[in-house]
């Protein structure tokens, strides 16, 4: 169940995520051997465009991903199809978005 | 080794539609037996009503391919002793395919996606137009000439795991087929062919497991095709958008 489209969206958002990720990995284990602390992150997330942009594009990234994935899994494992297919895969995307999205706002708004 | 005159535990698929059981029957062994010819024999000895398909019994037509022992083969080319697992063989129907009686399967959804992946051909030239001269050592030929060995057998489609999870999937054969018109010069069908295996069954689909290219009697490798398939229309997408 996966059109061109959808096909061309997996693989473009892999390729945005894979900077991430290790974007990702460096700064935990930059923050983690530094030893800073919560606050001191925190303090320098909160209010910068550039943290937002970075996990803001991350978590948009994550739930177009997953979604189409999980919709491949669902179709030939349970045999989901046409628009119960398309509102699981697009539940998925609104889910992740929305959880996502909240840690986002919650570290990067001042 | 075989000797002659021991009995072979040959496991059948009996059955209509989606009913059915595997009946046991016990078939001499010879030194030199085909699994097609393990099947004619308990026809011929055993049970008349055993139904099964085959026509040229050497490789060529493609229509007697079952499953043996889980496996998908070509059984006219496939020596008992291949398949032999200790003294027993179980012998059923093509896999993803609907049976219609015993081992013969309803080979209409394997063609139907042929036909649906633009597995036909879009001439360029009519009769009255010189015949159009091919260089056999151009690249896309050589590409095409991957393909043209196809027997239509299905033997891959039935080893394929996406067509058993995603019934709309085209298969392997079908979108070879459309690879090897994209590939020939002689086919004016390149935009229609990627649009057909854009949809929702098409190529993007393949999760290139390579049961396909494994199992084919013929040693192709539509999973190759596929692989060209989705680099052409991941590039038409672009293409389509600038």
């Amino acid at each position: 169940m996966l059109t061109v489209r959808l096909y061309m969206l997996q693989r473009i958002t892999a390729l945005l995520m894979a900077p991430l990720v290790l974007g990702h990995l460096a700064v935990m284990i930059y923050a983690i051997q530094s030893g800073i602390s919560a606050a001191e992150i925190l303090g320098r997330t909160q209010g910068s465009i550039a943290w937002f942009l970075f996990y803001g594009g991350f978590v948009v990234a994550v739930s177009v991903h997953a979604a189409i994935g999980l919709r491949v899994v669902v179709h030939e494992t349970f045999g989901l199809r046409n628009t119960l297919l398309d509102l699981f895969t697009w539940a998925v995307a609104a889910g992740l978005f929305l959880l996502g999205g909240r840690a986002v706002m919650a570290v990067t708004l001042s | 080794m075989l000797s002659d005159s021991a009995d072979m535990e040959v496991s059948v698929w009996r059955g209509a539609g989606v009913a059915g059981q595997f009946e046991n029957f016990k078939v001499p062994a010879q030194e030199n037996q085909t699994i097609l010819d393990v099947v004619a024999w308990i026809q011929q000895n055993c049970d008349p009503t055993l139904s099964y398909r085959y026509a040229c019994r050497v490789g060529m037509c493609g229509s007697c391919a079952m499953m043996v022992n889980g496996v998908p083969r070509w059984t006219c080319r496939t020596h008992v002793k291949v398949a032999l697992q200790g003294n027993r063989i179980s012998i059923g129907p093509l896999r993803n395919l609907p049976v219609i009686k015993d081992l013969a399967t309803d080979m209409d959804p394997f063609f139907d996606k042929w036909i649906s992946a633009e597995g036909v051909h879009h001439p360029t030239r009519s009769r009255d137009d010189a015949i159009e001269q091919i260089d056999p050592e151009d690249h896309a030929r050589r590409q095409a000439n991957e393909g043209i060995e196809c027997i239509n057998c299905s033997v891959c489609y039935a080893a394929c795991d996406t067509v058993a999870g995603s019934a709309d999937y085209l298969g392997p054969a079908a979108l070879q087929r459309a690879w090897t018109l994209f590939n020939d010069a002689r086919d004016a069908g390149r935009v229609s062919i990627l649009e057909a295996v854009s949809g929702k069954g098409g190529c993007h689909n393949c999760h290139s497991q390579g049961s396909c290219s494994q199992y084919c009697p013929n040693d192709l490798n539509p999973m190759a095709a596929i692989a060209g398939l989705k680099r052409e229309t991941a590039l038409s997408f672009f293409k389509r958008r600038t």
